[in-house]
């Protein structure tokens, strides 16, 4: 009993470690409902990054003629409309994902590739992970402008 | 509970607070000195050094980027020799950087690195480095991390003395080590008396651009100059070079130059220089000499070729120079934080002398010239020092400052670091070194700010430091504590090259502004090819012009005919990823240059002069992706003659 005693509040003080903040548990409890990969059902839809949910309006044909210029430059290395290159084809991905998961996608790869179960499991299919390149969010808005289009 | 758990109970509480405070501990760096060298260097896995160093390369000709305190090694910057690894020198858009007024020199000695300074403090923009045997003097842009310029210095031999920068970076200074005759003429060596000449060479620095232009060269007479030291403070305006050999002798100098008693630190008053210039008292001269510097928007080399130089003379220029003698065959000239004292190392001298600057004003203002060389006055000793600092050990070289007071000095002859205090002029500790000392480094020990917790030895011999790996061994460097009383070793580490100076400066004045990738949309070289769709070939005359894209995990185009033998190939490759560390290599077969490592947004160019009818290979040398293996492509080269038309896929 005693000895039980002990090793408990070894435990407790390594627990306590230096007097850092929240331990795993309380912070789990704070946080709502997450996916067996630690995404809330926000994450899962709308991707991982810096947009959060986003509503298109109607079409906008000068933004994506701009969208179809950056995805030139900088897309078009890797990605075809109809067929799988390097990524896979992009013909009607607008109706597939949504907006923010798109533009998440393109802004913030690294962690989308890292963390998003279904981006992961891309990975997987293709090899090459999603690459940023170094696209603003303007420019990425644009993007998603011109594959509306496809 | 009874007595005997209670006690347990004690001893396991005691062990657990006692595990809680070592876990604490970790946490902290230890403090230095306590006796934990392992720690104190110890830079977790993913945390950053403190400090970067950079040493210079001496006969690799380049510059080694290291992190302090854990004396890793991070980079080797190309800068006066050739670099297969990532094609400096070889490629069409750098080999420019080695031009010079003898041709392309693919080779020199680098020996002083210094970094830029802002108010006296380093500022981390630049870092400027000599080449010794062809002159020269490179800038390199901490941005990036490579060589953005290199100037050749005219009427020099041998550019030991430079390239040390003024208090704003409003020069670097350099100055010949070997007088040689100037303008460079046919003579016997034995007229050397008449006929030979150094210079101090003033070099401009643009403060926005940092763009490097010879202000004006002073000529001054035929001894061996060999280091070199910017005022601050009170002496700002004025810069200090060491010489030897003021015997002027031509032969067997390790006799013949060694037997005045005391040499000359020459002091230049470049504030005064300039209100010469201003009136017209420099002379056009000769002094041909190459300005290369990189265009970043091309990614390109620009050769500049000047024909002259503007000399002032000292005996048109009153007041412009004064010699201190200093025994005996000084090294360095060290300038204190404070600006006040100027340290002389004297290698042969029993003594370090240190003079004072204000001490040295009141002399001239007092007229206490003793003589004069050249027609260059010489101040009297007595009327300038300050103080000399004795026992000092055998081969005193170099002098640095920790900002507290206290100069470390490095003896080469006797293996050491002394430490000792300023203005007492007393000695307080001393350690050795392993082995043969030759310069020392503390981050900032040079400028008005001297970050004074660590000091670098740089030793000229190993021996049976390291593991042996044959004749030919590392130089061994050594990480010293300077942070309590007494000096420390810490750590050892090799160096590449031969390190006969370093810099270092936090962090965290470079780490936060570097370069990650290029962007595409500001690529302006001329053969880019900023999506796939430019991606072709094109044929002029037997020229044939590749414009080439990569990405992961594929080359556009990747097959190509249509090539002769004969023809001269220019493989333009741009990287088109924007990602940062992913460049892509660029090797084809039969190339007898190297290879190309392009950086994201970048553009290089190889140039390939096929030999043999075949079809040849190419592929990524940079391990990119899962695929890099695939990233591969294939030239097919004809016959002279051949009616193949150029194609690609």
């Amino acid at each position: 009993m005693i000895k039980k005693t002990g090793m408990i509040l070894i435990a407790a003080l390594i627990l306590m470690n230096c007097g850092g903040g929240d331990t795993e548990a309380t912070k789990e409890a704070a946080a709502p409902k997450l996916s067996p990969d630690g995404l809330t059902q926000e994450q899962l839809k709308h991707g991982i990054g810096p947009i959060g949910v986003l509503t298109l309006g109607p079409q906008d044909e000068v933004l994506a003629a701009k969208g179809a210029e950056v995805f030139e430059l900088k897309c078009v290395a890797c990605h075809k409309i109809n067929e799988r290159l390097v990524g896979p084809p992009l013909a009607g991905i607008t109706t597939k994902r949504s907006p923010a998961f798109i533009m998440n996608m393109i802004l913030n790869p690294d962690e989308m590739v890292k963390k998003h179960p279904e981006v992961k499991a891309m990975l997987a299919e293709f090899y090459v992970p999603m690459t940023f390149q170094n696209v603003t969010e303007d420019d990425a808005r644009a993007i998603l402008e011109y594959l509306r289009t496809l | 509970m009874n007595k005997t758990m209670m006690r347990v109970v004690g001893v396991i509480l005691v062990i657990a607070t006692f595990l809680l405070i070592s876990e604490c501990a970790k946490k902290e760096k230890p403090i230095l000195g306590s006796g934990d060298a392992a720690s104190a260097v110890y830079v977790a896995p993913g945390d950053y050094d403190e400090f970067y160093a950079f040493t210079s390369g001496g006969f690799s000709g380049q510059l080694g980027v290291y992190g302090l305190p854990s004396g890793r090694l991070f980079k080797e910057i190309p800068v006066f020799s050739l670099d297969p690894e990532n094609g400096y020198g070889f490629n069409e858009e750098t080999k420019d950087m080695l031009k010079t007024s003898f041709g392309h020199i693919p080779w020199d000695d680098s020996h002083h690195p210094e970094l830029s300074q802002t108010e006296g403090v380093t500022d981390g923009r630049w870092i400027f480095i000599n080449g010794n045997n062809t002159p020269r003097i490179a800038r390199i842009d901490l941005k990036n991390f490579e060589t953005a310029e290199i100037i050749e210095i005219p009427n020099s031999g041998g550019n030991h003395g430079s390239p040390f920068t003024t208090q704003n970076t409003e020069y670097v200074v350099a100055s010949t080590r070997f007088s040689v005759p100037i303008p460079q003429a046919d003579v016997p060596i034995d007229t050397y008396k008449e006929n030979f000449n150094g210079t101090l060479s003033f070099i401009k620095v643009n403060p926005d651009d940092g763009h490097m232009n010879i202000e004006f060269q002073i000529l001054v007479p035929g001894f061996d100059y060999d280091l070199a030291s910017g005022g601050k403070g009170p002496s700002h305006g004025w810069a200090f070079f060491t010489s030897y050999n003021t015997e002027q002798a031509n032969t067997l100098l390790e006799v013949n130059a060694s037997k005045n008693d005391k040499d000359f630190i020459a002091a230049v008053n470049w504030k005064l220089a300039e209100k010469y210039l201003a009136e017209g008292k420099g002379k056009t001269r000769p002094g041909e000499h190459y300005v290369n510097r990189m265009n970043h928007k091309t990614h390109s080399a620009e050769s500049t070729l000047n024909k002259t130089v503007t000399v002032l003379d000292p005996a048109d220029c009153p007041g412009l120079i004064y010699y201190l003698p200093t025994p005996k065959s000084p090294h360095g000239v060290d300038v204190d934080p404070t600006g006040e004292y100027i340290v002389g190392g004297g290698k042969l001298a029993a003594v370090l002398s240190v003079h004072s600057f204000s001490k040295m004003i009141k002399a001239i203002e007092d007229n206490k010239v003793i003589g004069e060389a050249g027609g260059i006055p010489i101040l009297d000793y007595d009327a300038t020092i300050a103080g000399e600092v004795t026992n000092v050990g055998l081969g005193p070289l170099h002098t640095e400052f920790d900002g507290k007071g206290y100069a470390y000095t490095s003896a080469f002859i006797t293996s050491e670091v002394v430490k000792w205090k300023l203005g007492t002029w007393e000695i307080v500790d001393r350690i050795p070194s392993y082995y043969s000392i030759g310069h020392l480094m503390i981050p900032g020990g040079g400028s008005m700010k001297p970050w004074g917790k660590y000091l670098v030895a740089l030793n000229k011999m190993t021996k049976d430091r390291y593991l042996s790996t044959g004749p030919e061994l590392a130089h061994a460097a050594q990480l010293i504590d300077i942070s309590g009383e007494k000096m420390k070793l810490l750590l050892d580490f090799p160096t590449v090259g031969e390190p006969h100076y370093a810099q270092g400066i936090p962090a965290d004045l470079v780490h936060p502004n570097t370069t990650k990738i290029y962007e595409l949309e500001h690529n302006e070289h001329p053969y880019r090819a900023l999506s796939e769709k430019e991606a072709r070939v094109e044929r002029k005359g037997n020229e044939v012009h590749v414009y080439m894209t990569t990405i992961r995990t594929h080359f556009k185009p990747d097959n190509i005919e249509g090539v002769k033998v004969g023809d001269v190939v220019y493989f333009h490759v741009t990287n088109l990823e924007q990602d940062w560390d992913i460049p892509h290599g660029f090797a084809i077969q039969g190339a007898r240059n190297s290879e190309l490592l392009v950086m994201p947004g970048a553009t290089n160019t190889l140039r390939w002069e096929p030999k043999k009818v075949g079809v040849f290979p190419f592929y990524c040398t940079d391990f990119c992706s899962a695929l890099h293996q695939e990233m591969q492509g294939y030239v097919r080269v004809s016959p002279k003659g051949s009616k193949v038309p150029i194609s690609f896929n």
